[in-house]
């Protein structure tokens, strides 16, 4: 709570301070520092103009049939982005169910269960888990995960479950489960971290009021703090999926790179980002270069949405925060 | 209420909280294995050769990556040059000088910046830099890297200025001294430990960046030859090695992932543990 506190006493000091008649240097200054914020607000400006300059040729050949057609053929310089798009979304929905409930879980026992000297180490490694490079995540799951998921997962899930379309077909391994799974590992530190703020968030009265009435801890875990975050978690889950939208070494190296439309978990399957990351930098002709570009446009506006809209429900959460005390 | 009801309430209690300890200990058991792996399959791999030799043709066994890691290194200074006036600047002025209306769209166009997918940021470098050059070029990956690193420095030293106290900004202004005076004499000494914090995660954080990588350094059989031709990174060997369909190869991705991982993971450890001690 300090730091809530610091924020808005601060906010009063920029307040004062903008007040106070500016002298020269403090003029220069202040525009000085005023042009290389304006910075961060151009480059995100020019990124948007000079992708749709550079998909221009794509956008004007395909028009809307872009969004809906399923060819990708170099040759005939024909392109459409529906499995990149299909397989973006499913394989971040498949690392969603996989990693919400254990994120929630952890971060009810972070926030909630932990004493002090096991909260601390234990969030300490979860942050570990995001800092390791996407790239040695995926070499991990292309080398460990992979055969791992081949073997004893997709055979299980195969033989129980085989009578749904979604775990039918031969083996490989690579794939949208494999692509989800690693997707997941990489989700769950940011959902359980966000989560976990959320969560301390929640004033201590709710909880008292709750044991008072004599609930257990789950029923106070359940009933009171996670209704009372809600926003918050829902927050933490869509900021989760903009990163996995957007993930691109990991799931590259273990998709499997087929581009097709399938219902099949266990084929292998192409994401908007793993199509970028694999053909880019051997495309050739305005057609081609432009197409992907235009995927990138695609992802660009998919993320951009996804994110604005976490944004708003965490922000809404820390703004109930400040004014709950 | 009957008994029943009673054991069933407390059982769930039970099962409940042992499943969110589950959970963590699922989390961690996936870092042991990601590290465990990394560090058995490439540390006994890990040698000086590896260290200072360059890379061999395919079919030569042997071979290390010297090129690869100083054009790491290369990249994250080029990068930090770029991004560090830019961001810090930019984190003045959130902190210190914006009115509350433009600095709340500074900083949520800066949160959506940081949300862009790293590879959308690559293409964009190729389209301003690589095509009109009609070259790849360490330049083009350091803007591509820097571009990922402004968002987060201009936060988080933001969020570490805003920890200084008020009574501080008023007591030098009480002795006369400019506002710029203040900001840079004592606002930004009084957050330093945060925001050197903030750079040093963002610096790890964008050595093991890839994906930009890809189509702006594209990687270098010739090692560092300037800032205006393709070069290798460390990352990037990695994704190329682990595809490549040769033992040898992929035995040098887990060695390099295992580099990769003990600077990454050490700047990380250092870090942070030196900085939550600072806050204790």
């Amino acid at each position: 709570m300090k730091c809530s506190d610091s924020g808005t006493t601060s906010s009063i000091a920029v307040k004062d301070w903008s007040g106070r008649r500016g002298r020269l240097g403090d003029k220069i200054f202040l525009y000085l520092t005023f042009i290389f914020a304006l910075i961060i607000a151009v480059s995100l400006v020019a990124l948007l103009i000079v992708l749709n300059i550079s998909a221009w040729p794509a956008i004007q050949k395909f028009g809307v049939s872009f969004l809906t057609s399923l060819d990708w053929d170099p040759v005939k310089e024909v392109f459409g982005a529906l499995p990149a798009i299909y397989g973006t979304l499913l394989s971040s929905i498949i690392a969603l169910i996989i990693a919400v409930p254990i994120s929630i879980g952890s971060a009810v026992f972070l926030s909630e269960l932990a004493p002090a000297w096991i909260r601390e180490p234990c969030s300490f490694l979860i942050e570990m888990l995001a800092a390791i490079p996407s790239v040695i995540i995926g070499l991990w799951g292309l080398f460990v995960l992979v055969p791992f998921i081949r073997s004893p997962i997709e055979s299980w899930l195969g033989s129980h479950l085989g009578f749904l379309p979604l775990f039918q077909g031969p083996l490989f391994g690579l794939g949208f489960l494999a692509a989800g799974i690693i997707l997941a590992v990489m989700v769950v530190p940011i959902i359980t971290a966000v989560s976990r703020d959320v969560m301390r968030a929640v004033p201590v009265t709710q909880r008292e009021a709750m044991y008072a009435l004599g609930a257990t801890r789950w029923e106070t875990i359940y009933r009171t703090v996670l209704p009372y975050c809600r926003s918050g978690l829902l927050g933490a889950v869509i900021l989760g999926l903009g990163r996995a939208l957007g993930e691109t070494m990991a799931v590259t190296m273990v998709i499997g790179n087929s581009y097709a439309l399938t219902s099949s978990l266990f084929s292998p399957g192409v994401t908007i980002a793993s199509k970028i990351a694999s053909e880019f930098s051997e495309a050739s002709g305005d057609i081609y270069i432009g197409s992907l570009v235009e995927l990138a446009l695609v992802l660009f506006g998919i993320t951009l949405l996804v994110n604005i809209i976490a944004r708003l429900m965490v922000w809404r959460m820390i703004s109930v925060k400040a004014t709950g005390e | 209420m009957s008994e029943a009801g009673r054991v069933r309430r407390k059982w769930t209690n039970r099962i409940m909280l042992i499943l969110c300890g589950c959970a963590v200990g699922l989390c961690i058991l996936i870092l042991a294995l990601i590290v465990g792996y990394t560090v058995a399959k490439g540390a006994n791999y890990l040698n000086v050769d590896f260290l200072t030799h360059t890379s061999k043709p395919v079919g030569e066994i042997g071979g290390g990556m010297r090129d690869e890691i100083y054009g790491t290194f290369i990249l994250v200074g080029l990068a930090s040059v770029i991004a560090l006036p830019i961001g810090l600047m930019a984190g003045i002025y959130l902190a210190e000088f914006g009115s509350p209306a433009v600095a709340s769209v500074v900083r949520f166009i800066a949160d959506v910046l940081a949300g862009v997918p790293s590879i959308v940021v690559g293409v964009f470098a190729y389209a301003i830099l690589v095509r009109p050059m009609h070259t790849y070029s360490a330049l083009s990956a350091g803007v591509a890297l820097a571009i990922i690193m402004i968002p987060v420095v201009a936060r988080t030293a933001e969020e570490a200025m805003r920890l200084v106290p008020n009574s501080m900004r008023e007591a030098a202004l009480a002795l006369g001294i400019n506002r710029w005076r203040a900001v840079l004499g004592v606002v930004v000494p009084g957050a330093l430990t945060g925001i050197i914090t903030g750079i040093v995660l963002a610096v790890a954080r964008i050595a093991g960046e890839t994906a930009p990588l890809i189509f702006t350094a594209l990687g270098s059989a010739f090692g560092v030859q300037g800032l205006l031709q393709p070069i290798g990174a460390l990352p990037l060997q990695i994704y190329r090695y682990a595809l490549s369909p040769y033992p040898d190869w992929q035995q040098q991705a887990w060695a390099a992932a295992f580099l990769l991982m003990i600077l990454v993971l050490g700047i990380n450890i250092v870090v942070r543990s030196v900085s939550r001690r600072k806050s204790m």
